[in-house]
């Protein structure tokens, strides 16, 4: 059992009943009616509700409703955190409903959804909730009964003393337990006595999916509401020059075309205020259909802009950044990057001499990776609903960080942040696309402009050639290998458009003497932002790839060569950082080996292994593919994952089938190019998206048991697929791609 | 504008719309069905999927004028309490991540089932292969159609 003070996020365990009734509740009452009941029974909703803390409130009759706090977008954190709760509180899961929270970080804390950090930041605070306010109810019992607390007992949703035969449900006790003073200090149960967490529970909104209940973005309704829409620059490096709104006003159902600016002049952005468009103009209209219609008639002309400075808040105080003028193409950013990459980079780290070491090699293994820019492709594409009058806002929206966009939606509305009322509604997916709030701050200058609630639609073309993708890049691994084919130095050079993808301190530094990380990277227009595992999401597959090949020249078993380096790495760590822990990285390795039966190939099948860790979570995985009429068939791909702890292993396993399909589908496919700084591909005939026949027939996922507190899902089993699927599609055609996506000519399937 | 009569999981609604508007989005913006969802407007990714007449069709590129006296069902219809065994299935292998994609997942799929009692892997691709999941839960939305055909 773990004691616990009571101190962090403390004000969200007083039982606020003002901050309940007059913030939570009013004006809410869309979202928290969306409330979920358990798919087997239909629960008898209580007489009256006690609420014993901001998370929590019981009811007369034992139903407990928890609010689930942080944004969700399909990682089903509305069932793990509540379960985190119900746990410590120990109440019967069939008798628990969840409450979409809406976004009052004094009540719920950081209410962020992004770097898979989720359950890892809520896992110690969520039980404390569920403790304290068990705690409570065993007060109030003891206080009833008139006999000591450690005497009182409970057993899901009843509160026990066993000498004198005595018990009361949470439903009798809750209105005492909410007079009771919140703890300073709880006890946690031990891992041992955990009867929720590590159950696999079935998704809290199963049965809301499967009906078609609103519950997204772009369900949201209000009286009143008109639909707007926006016309972006067709080109990276364009702005808005000038527009001719008459023949669009003039369509049916047009009631405005506005001009909107995300940005009042000099305002200092932030990381997540990532926008290359912020002069749009807008159409506002009754319904959906006439708006885009309208938009077709909409006359714009855009301009390229000059070369100008960006100042940047952050971290580490206000920088400049320069926003460089032009017209950008795939084939000058390849060019360029060439360019970059044979000029000296910026050295990350260096151990040992490895200059010497190459100069001493009986062979040298060069080998250079690339991967194309991505976009995020939510299927639910960028929208908001917002409301603004007078001095008030009020925000209805899919948003991964609420946080971040607040400040500056306020900066451009001209109110203050406290007047700012928002709902995250569900995400229609978010991988990262979401933390970047611009089209909040869009939809609320347009309702601010025509006074009017609004809800935003981008059209899918709107959506993806916005921006904010995941950037190009390219690395090159180089090896030196000793005349008894012994590794001496590895060089890593790394870099891309925008940004560089290099973590000098990841697997295999650390485990070989002679070690150079350098890095570059080239200026650009482009809007960039998170991919589900930043710069992982491509460094993992070039690294793997080039590990496997380097194994390989050494006439070594992949995953022994890397168990070997891991080996080293915990024996005798080279350097004084090194951001992995070896014996767990082996682990994952040893685990995969294991349950996919390596070294014992099916005929005609041909096995690819990978491994990475990121974002805290450790991720093996054997992927067994076949040719079939020279295409790639995955027939299975065999999974190790150490997450500590699995909160809620199904849809954990859920998590890790999602990212093998996803980074299959963009190794195999994902690919945004450039012509004169216009996207290329604007809807999915062109963006070409992995399908049901291309997903592996089988995914078999394997978690290490441990009772380390849970690290995140979200990322890492994507990074290490695309190494699986490049060392799979070796072994099958006997030759290595190096740049990605692999199946390039691969047209749209009818 | 002109008024359209519609049969819609069982019922007569009367709209008022442009007979250009796809039914996607007299659904959405004219009845309040927002259940059937828009994902990319030209038919490529099937998050708009309803049956006409009890054939799988992308409303999203269905105009209105085009409909006539036929059926149509949405995701809200296909059961009275979401007791369909796609339905069922569904969350007995506890196929959604995000959700979007989901309900036009299940209309192919409930449609391909009143057709085929019994589909392969094969059969199931080529049915399904027009409904794009970004979150990738095609493994699990495979298993649940084969669950869903036992049941039936």
């Amino acid at each position: 059992m773990t004691t616990i003070k009571t101190t962090y996020g403390r004000r969200a365990f007083l039982k606020n009943v003002a901050a309940t009734s007059g913030g939570m509740v009013l004006g809410f009452s869309w979202l928290t009616s969306c409330q979920t009941q358990p798919v087997e029974e239909v629960l008898a909703m209580p007489d009256e509700w006690f609420n014993i803390n901001s998370y929590l409130k019981i009811g007369d009759n034992g139903v407990v409703s928890i609010f689930a706090p942080n944004p969700e977008f399909g990682q089903n954190v509305r069932t793990s955190m509540p379960m985190l709760v119900a746990e410590e509180l120990d109440v019967d899961w069939k008798n628990v409903i969840v409450e979409q929270a809406p976004y009052h970080p004094s009540d719920f804390g950081m209410q962020f959804t992004g770097g898979s950090r989720g359950i890892m930041s809520r896992w110690e605070p969520l039980r404390m909730v569920g403790a304290s306010a068990r705690q409570m109810l065993r007060q109030a019992a003891a206080q009833a009964w008139e006999v000591p607390v450690s005497e009182v007992t409970t057993d899901a949703g009843v509160l026990y003393h066993e000498a004198s035969s005595r018990s009361a449900t949470y439903g009798e006790m809750a209105s005492a337990a909410a007079a009771v003073t919140v703890p300073e200090e709880v006890q946690l149960k031990a891992i041992s006595d955990f009867k929720l967490i590590g159950k696999s529970q079935k998704n809290v909104d199963g049965k809301d999916i499967v009906t078609g209940k609103p519950m997204f973005g772009v369900d949201y309704k209000k009286e009143g509401m008109l639909i707007a829409m926006i016309e972006h620059p067709p080109a990276f490096g364009m702005t808005l020059k000038s527009f001719d709104a008459s023949e669009a006003k003039a369509m049916p159902g047009i009631k405005d075309v506005v001009k909107i600016k995300s940005y009042k002049d000099g305002y200092e952005k932030q990381g997540f205020d990532a926008n290359a468009f912020p002069e749009l103009v807008a159409i506002v209209g009754n319904s959906t259909w006439e708006v885009m219609q309208a938009k077709k008639k909409l006359k714009v002309e855009w301009e390229p802009f000059q070369t100008y400075e960006e100042v940047y808040g952050g971290r580490r105080g206000s920088q400049t950044r320069t926003v460089p003028a032009g017209l950008e193409s795939t084939d000058s950013h390849q060019s360029t990057m060439e360019a970059y990459a044979a000029k000296a980079g910026k050295i990350a780290r260096r151990d040992g001499n490895p200059e010497a070491a190459f100069k001493k090699a009986a062979t040298i293994l060069e080998r250079t990776y690339t991967a194309p820019y991505l976009a995020h492709n939510c299927m639910e594409p960028m929208n908001s609903f917002a409301h603004v009058e007078g001095d008030k806002a009020q925000i209805a929206t899919p948003i991964q960080i609420p946080s971040l966009i607040v400040p500056t939606l306020a900066a451009s509305l001209g109110i203050t942040a406290e007047n700012v009322q928002m709902d995250m509604t569900r995400m229609g997916g978010g991988f990262g696309r979401r933390a970047y709030g611009h089209y909040v701050v869009e939809a609320a200058l347009i309702s601010q402009k025509v006074n009017a609630p609004i809800k935003l639609m981008y059209t899918r073309e709107d959506d993806m050639t916005q921006g904010i993708y995941r950037p190009t890049y390219q690395a090159t691994y180089r090896a030196a290998l000793d005349e008894n084919n012994k590794l001496l130095a590895l060089h890593i050079k790394a870099g891309g458009v925008p940004e560089s993808p290099l973590f000098a301190n990841r697997f295999p530094a650390g485990a070989i003497d002679n070690y150079l990380a350098e890095e570059w990277s080239v200026p650009s227009n482009i809007s960039i932002g998170a991919f589900r595992a930043p710069r992982s999401n491509f460094m993992a597959g070039a690294e793997q790839a080039f590990l496997d090949e380097l194994a390989e020249t050494m006439g070594q078993d992949p995953i022994e060569f890397r168990l070997a380096l891991l080996q080293r790495a915990k024996d005798n760590p080279v350097g004084e950082r090194n951001d992995y822990d070896a014996a767990r990285y082996a682990g994952v390795l040893e685990l995969v080996k294991e349950k996919s039966n390596w070294g014992t190939a099916e005929a005609g099948t041909s096995r690819g292994v990978a491994a990475y860790f990121c974002h805290n979570t450790y991720a093996a995985h054997v992927l067994d593919l076949k040719m079939e009429k020279d295409r790639p068939v995955v027939e299975k791909v065999t999974t190790a994952i150490d997450c500590g702890i699995v909160v809620n292993p199904d849809a954990a396993t859920n998590m890790a089938e999602g990212g093998i399909v996803d980074g299959i589908g963009n190794a195999f496919f994902g690919e945004m190019t450039f012509k004169d700084g216009e996207p290329q591909k604007k809807n999915f005939h062109e963006y070409r998206m992995i399908r049901m026949s291309e997903a592996p027939k089988a995914i078999d996922v394997h978690f290490v048991q441990n009772e380390t507190a849970p690290t995140g899902m979200g990322e890492p089993p994507f990074p290490p697929i695309f190494g699986a699927v490049a060392n799979a599609m070796y072994k099958a055609t006997g030759t290595r791609q190096y740049n990605q996506p692999f199946l390039k000519e691969e047209k749209v399937a009818g | 504008m002109a008024k359209f009569n519609l049969k819609i999981n069982g019922e007569n609604k009367e709209v008022d719309v442009d007979p250009t508007t796809p039914i996607l989005w007299v659904l959405r913006d004219h009845l309040d069905l927002v259940g059937t969802k828009f994902g990319c407007g030209i038919a490529q990714c099937g998050a708009c999927t309803i049956h006409l007449d009890g054939v799988a069709m992308r409303s999203c590129q269905l105009p209105v004028s085009a409909v006539g006296s036929q059926k149509i069902t949405t995701i809200e219809g296909l059961s009275k309490k979401g007791t369909h065994p796609v339905q069922q299935a569904w969350l007995e292998h506890d196929v959604p991540q995000c959700g979007y994609c989901q309900a036009g997942q299940i209309m192919s799929a409930a449609a391909l089932l009143e057709n085929n009692a019994d589909p392969s892997d094969q059969d199931i691709d080529a049915a399904m292969n027009g409904n794009i999941c970004r979150c990738g839960t095609y493994v699990r939305i495979k298993a649940a159609i084969k669950t869903a055909a036992k049941m039936s």
